[in-house]
């Protein structure tokens, strides 16, 4: 018979067993009565000799080998009922742990999909992402198209390699006017991901070079809205920016090169199909590379290698000495500075999982020693002590089980609803779902956690003394106990502490960029990207008239104070690296300094309010026909020439647009394009501007995909965008306003990711405290009412209510403050890992631990305070009476 | 005979006897404590409450199989056989029960020799 049937047919064994012990038994008696035994007698021999039959029966039983879960079943119908007749401590405990088992559910649903998950690409760890490296200036920065051709000629650690760089353009002819987004793609990049288009055919190396063919391929959400999903999409025309492309290819439905960083593309054409448009120099830095690895290879091998095809390449071209290319895994690249906040909320999630833990096992603890009779009876009647444990660590492990479920319950309902709060865009945000492993870490935690809780418990299960215990003479909590629960209190504390801390040096940080000047008046100004009318964009001259023209209209609309262009938007995406030199002798490519360079028209200072700290700014006579000219900001100017003073009047060579010097004629603030959490941090503060009037008319394509209009209004700013649009579509109703945003919600939105953690931290220091001051309530109410029979006697020797209260109180605060000690080392630990995790954030300042520590200190001294006075209050007569 | 003269069973060889006694052929519980008692003479004493559980776990074992069978008392009685794999164990158990015996009576005569 197997152990499966022994434990299912198990009152059928019992059965059996009964009869072939009675059966034993007769033939015993049968025999005795033929030896000559009275009946009587020779019954009560048999059942001697056999030995007690119910003891017989439990050693037959324990072969079986089934009892455990026979136990177990039994505990945990024990361990139902113990809650049931509890209904308030179980909900308080179901609750709290649910609570805190559910926020972390949620927090690791994040982990597990934005950093845990593999890409969801045919064997992703191969693939990289190339950066650039400049040797003074990090590796954020992008290849140029020839060096980018050598990288995939010579690389042999690299199986392939594709380039990809921003796109996009105004659909017409299919309805209404609009702007996708879009990419530019080497031919390659759908082999390099493994992620063949699902419709039609990739793009070929004829393609990719200048003068192929006019093609595009639509994305998949593009293919469904404009044509259906219809299998004859392929081989349509679609105008593009004017030019009419013939589509050959879908996209799969998740191909996504760039892990939805700034919204995904809808078009896709081949890179550098117009060679014109863009800066084809090696110093150029517009093209994003993807590399898949061969088979094998490590990103450090492949390192190697790019290292050695860099060092040959500086010594070839001059522009690129001091410049190398480093291969980074794309998952690491993707996640990028969002995996350093997903586990600081992880760890501020499970800080207040552990104090809902300590939470319950206190309020376990209590309980246990309440029913202390009930266990020493067990152990009286023969219950081991292991079978004691055993049943003590079933009924928390339910509640852990339960917990977890409820938890579990929470997190599915609760993760939606908190992807929808995220700050900007939170990195592979379609990957974060509930999976297995979000199930089995999420159950397996709190259940452990419940056996955790329930071992202090367990642990003591009385084993000596059980006399005493039974006769109810228990009225002192025991030592072991005691501490326990003084272990629990400063636990709780110390917890509360780090959390507190935390969300004060959170709170600290935003209350201090804030008040930072982010460079511009936010008030009133609007911007938004602009479009003009494809007829034009083969032509710079008319494209250059088109923007102007739009100026004009725009500033003719009522309500409309001023009104420029600009290629970069303060405090938005993008910016443009500008390498400068204003030196005697040029300085070598590696060694030249950068500036953030924005080209914008002569309205541009009293459109975003940036100060003018020296001679002037443009004009609109700063055009083609005048001299080159340039203004710089301070920081620049005191990087370059020493003073803002030194600078005006100055040489600037500006190497990307020609050897001509230009002229400094101004000097503004600085505006902290950056943000304002981060543009401190930034390797490259110089900034500079060159008038839109002086650009080159063969530029003036490449810029039109980002042109920004921006207006300064005399009332509420997106109240103005209908009138805009309207104004601005142009006589062939085709040019288009996208991204419209007010310069207020990019100062904000640049604040976004601190003000949402201290919201978290601000939520999960709450519970903290409020969890701390219920436990520390508890543990002394419970600590009180067991020395109540002690207090009557002070009392009735004499001592006053304040003595009592004093005795009590002096208890509890001694807890608190070894509690808030251990905190504040532990939050000195926790944050300096926040430095380091939050932009802005600059040092560990004692300023929190000052306000946030009393906050602490008064709660949990006003909840210990409540069991003091009862105490204080206690009647003495009544209380000797209880003993 | 006093309690004094019986002794106890080595450890494990309950299972031995309790297999020897099954292998004579199918046979109830009240019996096997009976024969265990008459072949060794009352020297051994196997108290009746430890031969259940014993061969409940040989059965477990799969080393006995029980069936219900009519007795000569006229009712349903348990009766305990040797399984095949019982067979096997009751051989190398009692081959080793025996090299062991004899090697304990070798020593025994040999300290007797080096007293005379």
């Amino acid at each position: 018979m197997s152990w499966l049937t022994r434990l299912w047919r198990r009152d059928q064994m019992d059965n059996m067993l009964d009869k072939e012990l009675s059966d034993h038994i007769e033939r015993h008696t049968n025999e005795l009565i033929a030896r000559g035994h009275m009946p009587e007698e020779a019954r009560r021999l048999a059942r001697l000799e056999l030995g007690g039959p119910e003891q017989v029966k439990e050693q037959c039983r324990d072969e079986r080998g089934t009892r455990w879960v026979e136990d177990l079943g039994q505990d945990t119908r024990y361990a139902m009922r113990m809650l049931r007749k509890n209904p308030g401590f179980a909900a308080v405990a179901l609750l709290t742990l649910a609570l805190g088992s559910g926020a972390t559910t949620v927090m690791f649903t994040l982990v597990n999909g934005v950093l845990l998950k593999p890409l969801a690409y045919p064997e992703p760890e191969r693939l990289v992402q190339l950066h650039r490296k400049i040797e003074q200036l990090g590796e954020p920065w992008g290849f140029s198209p020839p060096d980018f051709r050598d990288y995939r000629r010579e690389a042999s650690s690299v199986a392939k390699l594709a380039a990809w760089s921003w796109g996009g353009g105004t659909i017409t002819g299919m309805g209404q006017a609009e702007y996708v987004d879009g990419r530019e793609f080497s031919s390659d990049i759908f082999s390099v991901l493994g992620v063949p288009p699902v419709r039609g055919r990739a793009f070929t190396m004829e393609e990719e070079r200048g003068g192929g063919a006019p093609v595009a391929i639509i994305s998949y959400r593009l293919w469904q809205r404009l044509y259906g999903g219809s299998e004859d999409a392929i081989g349509k025309q679609l105008e593009l920016d004017g030019v009419s492309r013939t589509i050959v290819g879908v996209t799969a439905a998740h191909f996504d090169p760039d892990g939805e960083i700034d919204g995904k593309g809808d078009v896709f054409i081949p890179l550098e199909q117009d060679p014109d448009t863009h800066m084809a120099g090696r110093s150029a830095n517009f093209m994003h590379v993807l590399g898949r690895l061969e088979p094998g290879v490590t990103p450090a091998q492949a390192n190697a290698e790019l290292a050695r095809i860099a060092k040959h390449m500086a010594e070839q071209y001059p522009d690129d000495a001091g410049v190398g290319a480093v291969a980074h895994p794309l998952q690491q690249d993707i996640v990028g500075k969002t995996g350093s906040t997903l586990w600081l909320l992880l760890g501020a999630v499970t800080l207040v999982l552990l104090i809902a833990c300590v939470n319950v096992a206190s309020l376990l603890l209590a309980r246990a020693v309440s029913r202390e009779r009930e266990l020493a009876m067990r152990v009286a009647l023969g219950a081991g002590r292991g079978r004691l444990i055993r049943q003590c660590l079933t009924e928390s492990g339910i509640l852990g089980l339960a917990g977890g479920l409820l938890g579990v319950v929470i997190a599915a309902a609760g993760v939606r609803p908190f992807l929808a709060l995220w700050p900007g865009d939170l990195p592979r945000a379609s990957d974060v779902q509930m999976d297995w492993r979000v199930l089995v870490a999420a159950i397996g935690v709190s259940v452990f956690c419940g056996l955790m809780f329930g071992l202090a418990p367990a642990l003591r299960a009385p084993t000596k003394e059980l006399e005493q215990k039974l006769r109810g003479g228990m009225r002192a909590v025991g030592d072991g106990s005691r501490r326990l629960h003084n272990g629990f209190v400063i636990a709780e504390i110390g917890l509360a502490v780090v959390l507190l801390v935390s969300a004060g040096m959170l709170g600290r940080t935003v209350l201090r960029l804030s008040t930072l000047d982010p460079g511009v008046r936010v008030e009133n100004v609007l911007t938004a990207r602009m479009s003009v009318s494809p007829t034009v964009l083969q032509n710079g001259a008319a494209t250059r008239a088109a923007y102007m023209n739009a100026i004009d209209r725009a500033r003719a609309v009522p309500g409309v104070e001023a009104a420029a262009l600009t290629d970069i938007v303060p405090l938005g995406p993008g910016q443009n690296m500008e390498p400068y030199w204003a030196s005697a002798a040029e300085p070598t490519a590696s060694r030249m300094p950068l500036a953030n360079g924005t080209t914008v028209t002569p309205d541009y200072l009293k459109v975003m309010g940036i100060p003018l700290r020296r001679g002037r700014f443009f004009t609109d006579n700063d055009d083609n026909e005048h001299p080159w000219v340039v203004v710089v900001d301070e920081v620049l100017a005191e990087h370059a020439f020493g003073s803002i003073d030194a600078a005006v009047g100055k040489q600037i060579h500006l190497p990307a647009t020609g050897n001509t010097p230009f002229e400094i004629i101004g000097v503004v603030g600085h505006v902290r394009h950056g943000g304002l959490a981060g543009d401190d941090q930034l390797r490259v503060r110089d900034q500079l501007y060159t008038p839109f009037a002086q650009l080159p008319d063969r530029l003036m394509h490449l810029f039109s995909t980002f042109l920004s209009i921006t207006v300064k209004t005399s009332g509420p700013p997106l109240a103005m965008v209908d009138s805009l649009r309207r104004e601005l579509r142009g006589t062939g109703n085709d040019q288009v306003l996208y991204q419209v945003r007010t310069m207020e919600e990019l100062v904000s939105a640049s604040l976004a990711t601190q003000k949402f953690l201290l919201a978290l931290f601000g939520v999960f220091a709450g519970l903290a405290l409020l969890l701390a001051c219920i436990g520390i309530y508890g543990v002394m109410a419970y600590l009180t009412a067991q020395r109540v029979p002690e207090i009557g006697v002070r009392i009735a020797l004499g001592a006053t209510a304040r003595n009592v209260m004093w005795m009590v109180l002096r208890q509890s605060l001694t807890l608190i403050f070894v509690g808030v000690a251990v905190g504040t080392v532990a939050a000195l630990v926790a944050g300096r890992a926040m430095v380091h995790s939050v932009a802005g954030m600059q040092r560990v300042e004692a300023v929190s631990f000052f306000v946030m520590i009393p906050v602490l200190v008064g709660a949990a001294a006003t909840a210990s305070w409540i069991p003091a006075r009862r105490a204080s209050r206690t009647d003495p007569i009544r209380a000797l009476r209880q003993e | 005979m006093t309690e004094r003269d019986k002794s106890d069973l080595p450890q494990g060889t309950l299972d031995l006897l309790i297999l020897k006694v099954v292998a004579l052929g199918p046979v109830h519980g009240y019996a096997i404590a009976q024969r265990l008692q008459q072949t060794s003479r009352d020297v051994v004493q196997v108290r009746q409450g430890t031969l259940y559980p014993a061969l409940h776990r040989l059965e477990n074992r799969g080393v006995l199989a029980a069936e219900w069978r009519e007795s000569e008392t006229g009712r349903e009685a348990k009766f305990y056989k040797l399984t095949r794999k019982g067979r096997a164990l009751l051989e190398t158990e009692a081959a080793s029960w025996r090299r062991l015996s004899d090697a304990v009576g070798m020593i025994l005569k040999l300290s007797e020799g080096g007293a005379e």
